[in-house]
């Protein structure tokens, strides 16, 4: 059996009356690719937060590489090796492209290993010709780039996306594929997302999220074809 | 950059130098003593709020307790050199104490500007209702709002009857400061610097890194109490004398306008701000006519309204304007920020 990167065992997630995740068991093995989709308020990004420890479950257990991470704060999550990139962008406005993943890169390595892996993901993910420019002045797709060396350079075996194409032309797009992709090499990878066109170019599983449960997880070929998917989410949708 | 922390080293160096020898031409050196004195208190808020991300209001506390540590610790020691430590060291602790309760708690911004104002408030409140003999710690009587008076004065370490006055005072305040201030260039340019100053950023995105942001802001405001204890200590040495009126809100006002007027996130900025309005209210001290915290009050409405980055940062902005336009050899060195920016970041 293929080793587990990340495992959760009936999480639930309360606020007040509102039950915003219930009952969630979930798998993940490790280099594996999942996508979570689901309509709005199904549950994902709750879901997100209490595995990333932004928030903290009302219930049920979290586990990481076999570590148990219930309720940990992101930062000890992080330190784990796992690279989190949240919805709205969060990167360092006013510092440098080169700073932001420079930062990001030290916390796992020495000064001047943190320079040349700096270096190395800048050229990965050509922002070469903007590696000195603040990111507060950077377009949104160069933003969301950036805020992927931050996750990549951290080498993490894990990474967990929310909704990383929100807002990206077609041509980043592409690009975005092709990263993910690369980092898939090394690292299990969660992703919520919208964007079926961008999920059907990267995804083989799919779990789909309604009403803070899992509603299915199967291929991504036969969650777009399934009649219960399509009259929660993609049947709105249409 | 460790080419970049030497030329640094040596710009300060012979800055202060220079300092050292032209000012007293100009200002007596008695004014001149607290004007450093200031400096190096505004550089400590200056760096905790313009590069830490904090904004405490009450500087004013860690400067007044290093004072009064001093001042008690010397009187019970009966010479300066163990107490000037304490004076940093009591400061320090007490604001790692402090700033963990804090930040531990996950206060929010606000909540630390109250917190810290009212700190302030309570030590003012405490050592101004400590007038009755009762109130001793050693031999030291605490004298509430009389303050503690005639403790022994700075003398060179070792030699308790050689004590360090006037002109020497001055010079040793003046290179106390210069010291402090390559500390803060060596801090900033180090790896914590920089992840200070990635905290005060997006405390987020640090913590989804794997920063602990709690433990490092803990450990900015501690480092900033302890320079605000030195500038403290100096000051109950130049006094002669600590007053509760150390911990008043005024004073913490003071040094809050001083980093704006002279621009955050430098270093320079804090210490010429704190100096310059500091040598304003002493000229305005000198006559009757207009109030001197109205001038006060002014000179930061002005500033806010007009030059709301402060001096610093504008000099430099127009600096920049005068060098950009001569041309340099490399396309891609005139795409890299100037080094201000780059010290931020």
């Amino acid at each position: 059996m293929a080793e587990i990167a990340l495992e959760t065992h009936g999480l639930t997630m309360r606020f007040g009356g509102v039950v915003a995740a219930d009952r969630v068991d979930f798998k993940l093995e490790a280099r594996e690719l999942r996508c979570l989709i689901g309509p709005n308020g199904a549950g994902k990004s709750t879901f997100f937060k209490c595995i990333t420890g932004l928030q903290s479950p009302s219930e049920g257990e979290v586990y990481m590489r076999g570590i148990e991470t219930t309720g940990w704060m992101p930062h000890r999550i992080a330190s784990l090796g796992v690279g989190i990139k949240t919805q709205t962008p969060n990167v360092l406005d006013s510092l440098s492209v080169h700073e932001n993943i420079w930062l990001a890169a030290r916390r796992f390595h020495g000064s001047r290993e943190a320079d040349r892996k700096t270096r190395e993901v800048i050229e990965l993910l050509d922002l070469g010709a903007i590696s000195r420019n603040g990111l507060g002045r950077l377009a949104h797709g160069e933003r969301q780039r950036v805020e992927l060396g931050l996750v990549a350079v951290g080498d993490p075996w894990l990474i967990l996306l929310d909704e990383p194409a929100a807002g990206l032309g077609a041509g980043d797009v592409e690009r975005l594929t092709g990263i993910i992709h690369e980092l898939n090499r090394q690292a299990a990878l969660v992703i919520v997302e919208h964007d079926m066109q961008f999920i059907r170019s990267i995804a083989e599983t799919v779990t789909v999220f309604h009403q803070g449960k899992v509603l299915m997880e199967d291929h991504v070929e036969s969650v777009m074809s399934d009649p219960v998917v399509r009259n929660v989410y993609l049947g709105r949708k249409a | 950059m460790p080419g970049d922390l030497t030329r640094d080293a040596i710009t300060i160096t012979l800055v202060t130098g220079v300092l050292i020898w032209v000012l007293p031409l100009i200002v007596g050196t008695y004014t001149l003593t607290v004007l450093a004195i200031y400096g190096m208190l505004g550089l400590s808020l200056g760096l905790v709020w313009g590069f830490g991300g904090i904004l405490c209001f009450g500087q004013a506390a860690f400067f007044g307790l290093g004072a009064y540590a001093y001042a008690i610790f010397a009187i019970n020691i009966g010479e300066s050199t163990v107490p000037m430590i304490l004076a940093v060291l009591v400061p320090a602790v007490f604001a790692a104490f402090l700033g963990a309760l804090m930040f531990y708690g996950r206060l929010g911004d606000v909540y630390l500007g109250v917190i810290t104002l009212v700190v302030t408030l309570i030590l003012f409140k405490v050592i101004n209702s400590t007038a009755g003999p009762q109130y001793v710690i050693g031999n030291a009587r605490l004298g509430g709002f009389n303050g503690i008076p005639g403790f022994p004065t700075l003398n060179v370490p070792g030699i308790p009857d050689a004590y360090i006055w006037g002109d020497r005072y001055f010079q040793v305040c003046a290179v106390l400061l210069g010291l402090v201030c390559m500390l803060v260039t060596a801090l900033l340019r180090s790896s914590f610097g920089r992840i200070a100053v990635g905290i005060r950023e997006n405390e987020t995105r640090m913590s989804l890194m794997g920063y602990d942001v709690r433990a490092r802001k803990t450990a900015m405001f501690a480092i900033g109490a302890a320079i605000a204890g030195l500038a403290g200590g100096l000051f109950a040495n130049w006094a002669e004398i600590v007053t509760p009126n150390l911990f008043s809100l005024g004073q913490s006002a003071e040094i809050i306008i001083w980093c704006i007027v002279g621009g955050l996130g430098t270093r320079l900025g804090p210490v010429l701000g704190a100096a310059g309005l500091a040598y304003l209210k002493f000229l305005l001290g000198q006559q009757a006519v207009v109030d001197n915290a109205l001038v006060t009050g002014l000179v930061l409405v002005l500033f806010v309204l007009f030059l709301p980055k402060g001096v610093v940062p504008a000099l430099s902005a127009l600096w920049r304007a005068g060098a950009g336009r001569r041309p340099r050899g490399r396309v891609r060195q005139r795409r890299r920020p100037p080094r201000r920016e780059r010290l931020n970041g």
